[in-house]
Protein backbone atom coordinates (compact mmCIF):
# COMPACT_ATOMS: atom_id res chain seq x y z
CA UNK A 1 0.00 0.00 0.00
CA UNK A 2 1.22 3.46 -0.92
CA UNK A 3 1.09 6.66 1.21
CA UNK A 4 -1.49 8.36 -0.62
CA UNK A 5 -3.72 5.03 -0.38
CA UNK A 6 -3.00 4.31 3.25
CA UNK A 7 -3.77 8.26 3.97
CA UNK A 8 -6.91 8.00 2.06
CA UNK A 9 -8.10 4.51 3.63
CA UNK A 10 -7.58 5.87 7.08
CA UNK A 11 -8.95 9.62 6.65
CA UNK A 12 -5.65 11.34 8.01
CA UNK A 13 -4.97 14.96 6.53
CA UNK A 14 -2.38 15.05 4.48
CA UNK A 15 0.61 17.84 5.23
CA UNK A 16 3.35 17.47 2.83
CA UNK A 17 3.05 14.59 0.70
CA UNK A 18 6.58 14.58 -1.56
CA UNK A 19 7.00 11.09 -1.87
CA UNK A 20 3.15 9.81 -2.27
CA UNK A 21 3.67 6.85 -3.92
CA UNK A 22 6.02 5.13 -1.32
CA UNK A 23 5.54 2.04 0.22
CA UNK A 24 4.15 1.61 3.71
CA UNK A 25 5.23 -1.77 5.85
CA UNK A 26 4.47 -1.66 9.15
CA UNK A 27 4.02 1.05 12.01
CA UNK A 28 6.17 1.94 14.74
CA UNK A 29 4.31 4.13 17.66
CA UNK A 30 6.84 6.60 19.91
CA UNK A 31 8.50 9.93 20.79
CA UNK A 32 11.47 9.72 22.07
CA UNK A 33 13.68 10.25 18.86
CA UNK A 34 16.65 7.92 19.17
CA UNK A 35 14.25 5.24 20.35
CA UNK A 36 12.61 5.18 17.17
CA UNK A 37 15.93 5.77 15.33
CA UNK A 38 16.71 2.16 17.17
CA UNK A 39 13.40 0.04 16.52
CA UNK A 40 11.36 1.71 14.05
CA UNK A 41 11.94 -0.18 10.36
CA UNK A 42 12.67 1.59 6.92
CA UNK A 43 9.25 1.89 5.23
CA UNK A 44 7.17 2.01 8.64
CA UNK A 45 4.49 4.35 9.13
CA UNK A 46 5.47 6.48 12.49
CA UNK A 47 3.11 7.67 14.79
CA UNK A 48 4.41 10.41 16.99
CA UNK A 49 3.23 13.32 19.22
CA UNK A 50 6.54 15.04 18.57
CA UNK A 51 6.50 17.93 15.76
CA UNK A 52 9.87 19.62 16.68
CA UNK A 53 12.03 20.22 13.55
CA UNK A 54 14.19 17.23 14.59
CA UNK A 55 11.50 15.29 13.80
CA UNK A 56 11.90 15.36 10.29
CA UNK A 57 15.32 14.65 10.54
CA UNK A 58 14.55 11.63 12.09
CA UNK A 59 11.69 11.04 10.05
CA UNK A 60 14.32 10.97 6.75
CA UNK A 61 17.34 9.25 8.89
CA UNK A 62 15.13 6.31 9.77
CA UNK A 63 13.93 6.07 6.50
CA UNK A 64 10.06 5.96 7.35
CA UNK A 65 7.76 6.07 4.73
CA UNK A 66 5.21 8.67 6.51
CA UNK A 67 5.13 10.43 10.12
CA UNK A 68 1.62 10.25 11.26
CA UNK A 69 1.00 13.06 13.80
CA UNK A 70 -1.61 11.85 16.40
CA UNK A 71 -3.89 13.88 18.43
CA UNK A 72 -4.55 16.55 15.66
CA UNK A 73 -1.27 18.13 16.69
CA UNK A 74 0.11 21.13 14.09
CA UNK A 75 3.54 21.88 12.62
CA UNK A 76 5.03 25.01 12.80
CA UNK A 77 5.60 26.85 8.99
CA UNK A 78 9.68 26.12 8.99
CA UNK A 79 8.80 22.24 10.04
CA UNK A 80 6.61 22.07 6.71
CA UNK A 81 8.89 23.90 4.88
CA UNK A 82 11.69 21.21 6.14
CA UNK A 83 9.47 18.35 5.25
CA UNK A 84 9.38 19.53 1.97
CA UNK A 85 13.04 20.07 1.80
CA UNK A 86 13.74 16.49 2.55
CA UNK A 87 11.23 15.24 1.14
CA UNK A 88 9.38 13.46 4.02
CA UNK A 89 5.86 12.56 3.89
CA UNK A 90 3.60 13.95 7.06
CA UNK A 91 -0.23 13.16 7.77
CA UNK A 92 -2.50 14.48 10.49
CA UNK A 93 -4.54 12.17 12.35
CA UNK A 94 -7.65 13.56 14.41
CA UNK A 95 -7.41 10.38 16.59
CA UNK A 96 -4.61 9.27 19.47
CA UNK A 97 -1.80 7.33 18.57
CA UNK A 98 -3.49 4.31 19.39
CA UNK A 99 -6.37 4.77 17.49
CA UNK A 100 -4.22 5.83 14.72
CA UNK A 101 -2.17 2.23 14.72
CA UNK A 102 -5.25 0.14 15.00
CA UNK A 103 -6.40 2.15 11.46
CA UNK A 104 -2.95 1.18 9.83
CA UNK A 105 -3.30 -1.89 11.11
CA UNK A 106 -6.40 -2.32 9.12
CA UNK A 107 -5.55 -0.73 6.23
CA UNK A 108 -2.13 -2.36 5.49
CA UNK B 1 45.61 1.74 -4.92
CA UNK B 2 42.27 3.03 -4.91
CA UNK B 3 41.32 6.50 -3.85
CA UNK B 4 38.84 7.26 -1.41
CA UNK B 5 35.94 9.60 -1.12
CA UNK B 6 36.27 11.89 2.21
CA UNK B 7 33.53 14.45 3.60
CA UNK B 8 34.12 16.78 5.78
CA UNK B 9 31.24 19.02 8.44
CA UNK B 10 31.30 20.88 10.75
CA UNK B 11 28.94 20.51 13.73
CA UNK B 12 26.97 23.72 15.43
CA UNK B 13 26.76 23.52 19.09
CA UNK B 14 23.44 24.35 21.08
CA UNK B 15 21.78 24.07 17.78
CA UNK B 16 18.83 21.28 17.42
CA UNK B 17 17.63 23.19 14.32
CA UNK B 18 20.13 22.72 12.28
CA UNK B 19 21.40 19.69 13.90
CA UNK B 20 20.85 16.78 11.01
CA UNK B 21 22.22 18.72 8.09
CA UNK B 22 25.39 16.59 7.90
CA UNK B 23 23.59 13.25 8.48
CA UNK B 24 21.12 14.21 5.76
CA UNK B 25 24.35 15.20 3.35
CA UNK B 26 25.60 12.01 3.99
CA UNK B 27 22.62 10.15 3.42
CA UNK B 28 22.69 12.27 -0.38
CA UNK B 29 26.02 11.54 -0.82
CA UNK B 30 25.88 8.49 0.44
CA UNK B 31 22.90 7.79 -2.40
CA UNK B 32 24.59 9.26 -5.30
CA UNK B 33 27.62 6.76 -4.91
CA UNK B 34 25.00 4.12 -5.16
CA UNK B 35 25.40 2.97 -1.62
CA UNK B 36 22.73 0.36 -0.56
CA UNK B 37 19.67 1.72 1.20
CA UNK B 38 20.16 -0.47 4.54
CA UNK B 39 23.94 0.25 4.79
CA UNK B 40 22.87 4.08 4.10
CA UNK B 41 20.19 4.41 6.78
CA UNK B 42 23.05 2.74 9.45
CA UNK B 43 25.58 5.11 8.42
CA UNK B 44 22.79 8.15 8.80
CA UNK B 45 21.42 7.66 11.87
CA UNK B 46 24.91 6.42 13.76
CA UNK B 47 26.05 9.66 12.50
CA UNK B 48 22.89 11.88 13.34
CA UNK B 49 23.21 10.16 17.01
CA UNK B 50 26.59 11.53 17.21
CA UNK B 51 25.88 14.56 16.22
CA UNK B 52 23.30 14.95 18.75
CA UNK B 53 25.36 14.05 21.32
CA UNK B 54 28.04 16.88 19.76
CA UNK B 55 25.73 19.79 20.07
CA UNK B 56 23.84 18.47 23.61
CA UNK B 57 27.41 18.04 25.42
CA UNK B 58 30.16 19.07 23.60
CA UNK B 59 29.15 22.56 22.24
CA UNK B 60 29.61 20.96 18.65
CA UNK B 61 32.16 19.16 16.82
CA UNK B 62 33.75 17.90 13.38
CA UNK B 63 32.40 14.78 11.36
CA UNK B 64 34.23 13.24 8.78
CA UNK B 65 33.08 10.55 6.91
CA UNK B 66 35.49 8.48 4.44
CA UNK B 67 33.90 6.28 2.11
CA UNK B 68 36.79 3.26 0.93
CA UNK B 69 35.89 0.49 -1.06
CA UNK B 70 35.16 -1.88 1.77
CA UNK B 71 33.68 0.04 4.71
CA UNK B 72 32.53 3.72 5.47
CA UNK B 73 34.43 5.33 8.43
CA UNK B 74 32.78 7.87 10.57
CA UNK B 75 34.85 10.16 13.06
CA UNK B 76 33.40 12.52 15.33
CA UNK B 77 35.76 15.04 17.17
CA UNK B 78 35.18 17.24 19.49
CA UNK B 79 36.38 19.57 22.61
CA UNK B 80 33.57 18.54 25.25
CA UNK B 81 33.72 17.69 28.51
CA UNK B 82 35.11 14.09 27.57
CA UNK B 83 32.65 10.91 29.00
CA UNK B 84 34.02 9.96 32.51
CA UNK B 85 32.22 5.99 32.48
CA UNK B 86 32.29 5.25 28.97
CA UNK B 87 30.21 1.67 30.53
CA UNK B 88 27.86 3.38 32.13
CA UNK B 89 27.53 6.25 29.04
CA UNK B 90 26.85 2.47 26.93
CA UNK B 91 24.35 1.60 28.40
CA UNK B 92 20.43 2.27 27.45
CA UNK B 93 18.92 4.39 29.28
CA UNK B 94 21.45 6.29 30.95
CA UNK B 95 21.60 10.05 30.20
CA UNK B 96 23.09 13.42 31.68
CA UNK B 97 20.90 15.51 29.02
CA UNK B 98 18.75 18.32 30.33
CA UNK B 99 15.08 18.45 30.75
CA UNK B 100 14.72 20.61 27.93
CA UNK B 101 16.29 18.36 25.41
CA UNK B 102 14.80 15.67 26.78
CA UNK B 103 11.15 17.67 26.33
CA UNK B 104 12.56 17.99 22.42
CA UNK B 105 12.75 14.18 22.08
CA UNK B 106 16.18 13.02 23.12
CA UNK B 107 18.09 12.05 26.09
CA UNK B 108 16.14 8.82 26.29
CA UNK B 109 19.71 7.55 26.78
CA UNK B 110 19.43 5.57 23.27
CA UNK B 111 22.41 7.74 21.45
CA UNK B 112 25.90 5.73 21.59
CA UNK B 113 24.38 2.22 22.10
CA UNK B 114 22.38 3.24 18.85
CA UNK B 115 25.57 4.32 17.62
CA UNK B 116 27.09 0.64 18.35
CA UNK B 117 23.74 -0.84 17.26
CA UNK B 118 24.40 0.31 13.92
CA UNK B 119 28.02 0.22 13.18
CA UNK B 120 30.24 -2.87 13.02
CA UNK B 121 32.92 -1.42 15.25
CA UNK B 122 33.16 1.22 17.30
CA UNK B 123 35.86 2.94 19.58
CA UNK B 124 35.63 5.65 22.00
CA UNK B 125 39.00 7.62 22.83
CA UNK B 126 37.53 10.11 25.46
CA UNK B 127 39.59 12.79 28.54
CA UNK B 128 37.55 14.22 30.65
CA UNK B 129 37.90 17.81 30.61
CA UNK B 130 39.23 17.77 26.62
CA UNK B 131 37.15 15.99 24.70
CA UNK B 132 36.10 12.92 22.95
CA UNK B 133 36.66 11.10 19.57
CA UNK B 134 34.67 8.35 18.59
CA UNK B 135 35.36 6.59 15.61
CA UNK B 136 32.67 4.18 13.71
CA UNK B 137 33.27 1.63 11.06
CA UNK B 138 30.54 -0.24 8.80
CA UNK B 139 31.25 -2.84 6.30
CA UNK B 140 30.27 -2.65 2.36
Amino acid sequence: MTVRELTEACGFAPIVLADPDRTVSGCYVGDLLSWVMGRAQQDNAWITIMTNVNVVAVGALADVSVIVLAEGVKLTQPVVDCAEARGVNVVSAKVPAYEAAVLIHGAI
Amino acid sequence: MSEHLSFHYSVDGDNFVSAGQASVQVKKNLRELGIAPEVIRRVSIAMYEGEINMVIHADGGNADVDVYEDRIVITLDDHGPGIADVTLAMQEGYSTANESVRSLGFGAGMGLPNMKRYTDDMQIDTVVGVGTKITMTIKL
